[in-house]
């Protein structure tokens, strides 16, 4: 991929963010108009505990370049400690992720609390820009893999794309 | 495995897409026409269309209609946040006799037309969600909200004056309400101040009586030298236990009588006392102040000699006729059961010491704005008197605004109260000393009814008024005329040059700041804070005294910096929105729970642990979990973590949130 085609390319990243801080954030972020790269996009789950690590899996497989999950720090969950389960999940999942080859650096999890709507700005900036320095994720279309059922238990093969390897 | 689709009674749903404008806030951004248009391509739409405000009547009978009319059975209404507007139209659904979970709001508000900058970029992000929130309604279900009785009970936390105008609003109303306050006596801040501005009323000229109609009041439990220890529960149906620290003293007992003070082996006062913020002392056994509420005198365990060694003959107790002193009291758990919570914590004030190039506890005649309150007050530790640290009144006072406010360093925000009260204080000062009085001020703020008028008054009372931040005050004398007075140095952005003023004393206008435990208190009550921590409002606006969590309403400066007069206005609609609940006698709570497909169960037992409240227990003779929606409260974490997916959530199950993503992708 030569240089000016990464410049063209526009990640997609699939944002899940908590209802009570982060989706907060994002709101107040938006009263606020602080502008942000367009390229994430925001499902709402009332927790990150609520977070099933085959929905990041199914993600990237329906052709997310990146998964942001936000939630709120920790001690503020709203449900008293979602949070520090989905950290557990994460820290898994992104070991698991890796060994597929999908780079760490495509998933990020942060806290955010409903007052930090500066923070969305920023978090949303940078994870861009980092996808968008990896250039797109390159799995086999999902017709190419054996037929699954409905719940994503398998995701392979992967292909890496060029100059990621490094 | 995973949840059925329900199809509409005759077969294909039909969804019905409707775009909001919202005048310009999103069409002016989002290219409505293309959205439509787009909309009607996608799998079983049956109408897409567009309006200007979507949430208006005329915006809602558009759904309505095509509700009744049969054209469609599901609504995606892509507006604003559903955190905004969600409660809206699903009632329009009820109205309409549909089911109102029927319904999937796409935000290309708050998350696409507010932060995009590019048309191109907007448009193709509101139609990804607008594909997602489609693509994930087929599979929605119609449910049932659950209706929980409440309790009528109210806990109002914190007894300044919005707690004070809070509780008596709600008593009168005929609630029962317990107010709790962690001093001995209720009052707070404005029990301190001398004089309120702009009208000069007396401070306890207003404010006793409300104390006393508290201590009165049939309907309230005042409980002081209180704190709240644990909440529970939810909306409604909060349980919660209240810690009362002994004070040593049964209240019932006491009348007030000062006896025991007077007879204390400590003949003169040995402590800071507290409502003097320290410009006077007092004996281990104390009362607060002469109308303090309720009239109890209080032990402080740190320097009874009793308490602390167990050596004290103990005059207190000879000398009072009722044996109201009890050393053996202890600790005691009080648990309530409330329907809603009014927090009204109140502020602390900014500590000048932090601003070391201001001198305070440097120099002796350096006091802050609280401090000269308690000695401009007749029944202060002065008895009125403004002097200085020998005596002698001072000839000229330099009052400096913004201390710990509007400064990047401290807190970028304005305290509101400052100017005024400067201003009032310069007032009195001036009233009581004849001082010529220097008011170093950034910008003057007087926003508020007789504000600006107050600020005309002491133009013509012949105050000196110098705009500019205070770099520095010190005892650095370079003129004869300087030595042995504090030299204000300032630079006059009037006139462009820097200033030094030698005066005998110094007013810090100290601004407000959260209560340093504001961290332990927004857990306790599952409430946010901004940044600053100030608790956080549910919506500046449309809900400014509600919080996240439904049922605990915030009032006076807890949520902000705020003068007397905002803060009683907005203890009052705290009152009202906790009234509004509970006069309505049920909650309905949203159907977001989790729930067992009894046969993918496995028995593993996973999501046995996960729960925190408890909703999961296992039935052993079928070998399964079981969940007791009545617990849930809908986080879905359980629902995560099992693995045959025999866990789901209503409203977000997995199936709901896969279509999502396929959705929100599918359309780049
Ligand atoms: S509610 Fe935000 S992480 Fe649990």
């Amino acid at each position: 991929m030569s240089d000016n085609d990464r410049k063209q390319f526009e990640p997609r990243i699939i944002a899940f963010f908590c209802n009570w801080c982060t989706y907060t954030a994002a709101d107040l972020a938006g009263t606020a108009r602080m502008a942000y790269s367009p390229n994430v996009r925001v499902i709402r789950i009332m927790c990150s505990g609520r977070l099933d690590p085959q929905f990041i899996l199914k993600a990237f497989r329906e052709g997310a370049d990146g998964v942001l999950i936000g939630g709120c720090h920790p001690g503020d969950c709203h449900y008293q400690e979602g949070n520090y389960k989905a950290l557990r999940r994460f820290t898994l999942l992104k070991r698991f992720l890796n060994m597929m080859g999908i780079e760490k650096e495509r998933i990020r999890l942060e806290w955010i609390a409903a007052s930090e709507g500066d923070k969305v700005q920023k978090v949303i900036n940078e994870m861009t820009e980092q996808v968008r320095k990896l250039g797109p994720l390159k799995l086999e279309p999902a017709s190419q893999l054996q037929p699954q059922n409905d719940r994503v238990s398998r995701v392979e093969p992967v292909t890496i794309a060029e100059g990621e390897a490094s | 495995m995973s949840t059925v689709n329900i199809p509409s009674p005759n077969g294909q749903p039909k969804i019905g897409v409707y775009v909001c404008h919202c005048g310009i806030n999103i069409a002016g951004r989002v290219d409505v026409k293309e959205t439509v248009a787009f909309a009607k391509t996608l799998p079983n739409v049956t109408v897409a269309t567009e309006y200007k405000f979507m949430c208006s009547d005329p915006g809602q009978e558009m759904i309505q209609k095509d509700l009744r009319d049969g054209k469609i059975d599901r609504v995606v209404v892509a507006s604003c946040s559903p955190l905004m507007h969600e409660p809206t139209f699903r009632r329009a659904m009820i109205a309409a006799d549909a089911n109102p979970f029927l319904f999937q709001m796409a935000n290309i508000r708050e998350h696409v037309s507010w932060v995009t900058l590019d048309k191109n970029a907007a448009t193709e992000k509101a139609k990804a969600l607008i594909a997602a929130a489609v693509k994930r309604i087929v599979l929605h279900r119609p449910l049932e909200k659950t209706r929980v009785p409440v309790t009528s009970d109210v806990l109002v936390v914190g007894g300044g004056i919005a707690g004070i105008h809070a509780a008596l609003t709600l008593a009168e109303a005929g609630r029962k309400v317990y107010l709790v306050e962690k001093e001995p006596t209720i009052g707070g801040h404005m029990a301190k101040f001398d004089k309120t501005f702009p009208t000069l009323d007396c401070s306890a000229c207003i404010l006793t009586p409300k104390m006393s109609a508290v201590r009165a009041h049939p309907n309230i439990i005042l409980w002081t030298y209180s704190e709240v220890a644990e909440v529970e529960g939810f909306v409604g149906n909060f349980k919660v236990k209240v810690k009362r620290k002994p004070r040593y003293i049964k209240e019932d007992l006491c009348v007030g009588c000062y006896e025991c003070v007077e007879a204390c082996v400590f003949k003169k006062g040995i402590t800071k006392d507290e409502f003097n913020v320290g410009l006077s002392k007092r004996r281990p056994i104390y009362i607060p102040f002469p109308q303090a509420t309720p009239l109890v005198a209080v032990i402080d365990p740190e320097t009874c000699v009793q308490i602390k060694r167990n050596k004290c003959k103990k005059p207190c107790v000879d000398a009072c006729e009722r044996d109201a002193i009890d050393f053996d009291q202890k600790v005691e758990i009080k648990e309530i059961d409330v329907g809603a919570i009014i927090l009204a914590t109140g502020f602390k004030t900014f500590d000048a010491s932090r601003i070391s190039r201001y001198g305070y506890g440097k120099y002796p005649n350096i006091y802050t704005s609280l401090e000269v309150e308690r000695m401009v007050n007749a029944a202060g530790p002065t008895g009125g008197e403004v002097h200085l640290q020998n005596g002698e009144k001072p000839k000229t006072v330099g009052i400096v605004h913004c201390v710990g406010s509007r400064d990047s360093k401290t807190n970028a925000y304005c305290s509101r109260v400052c100017c005024m009260y400067s201003l009032k204080l310069a007032h009195l000062i001036k009233e009581r000393t004849e001082a010529e009085v220097y008011n170093f001020y950034i910008d003057m703020r007087t926003p508020g009814k007789g504000y600006e008028e107050f600020y005309e008054k002491l133009l013509k009372e012949n105050v000196h008024f110098i705009r500019g931040r205070v770099a520095e005050i010190s005892d650095w004398a370079t003129i004869p005329e300087e030595e042995g007075k504090l030299v204000i140095r300032a630079e006059d952005t009037l006139i462009g040059a820097v200033r030094r003023i030698p005066v005998d004393m110094v007013v810090l206008s100290v601004g407000m700041e959260p209560h340093e435990n504001v961290d332990e208190v927004r857990r306790l009550f599952n409430v946010s804070c901004s940044h600053e921590g100030w608790f956080l409002e549910r919506h500046p606006k449309l809900a400014p005294v509600s919080t996240f969590t439904d049922g605990v309403f915030l009032a006076g400066a807890c949520q902000g910096p705020k003068d007397i007069p905002d803060s009683v206005a907005q203890a009052g609609a705290a009152a009202a929105e906790a009234l509004a609940l509970i006069d309505r006698g049920y909650v309905e709570l949203e159907p977001n729970t989790a729930y067992l497909q009894e046969e993918f169960c496995s028995g593993c037992k996973t999501c046995l642990g996960l729960c925190p409240y408890g909703a999961i227990s296992f039935n052993d003779e079928k070998n399964i979990s079981s969940v007791n929606g009545a617990l849930c409260k809908g986080c879905g974490t359980c629902v995560a973590a099992c693995p045959s997916g025999a866990l789901q959530q209503n409203l977000f199950t997995d199936e709901q949130i896969l279509h999502e993503i396929e959705g929100v992708i599918s359309y780049v």
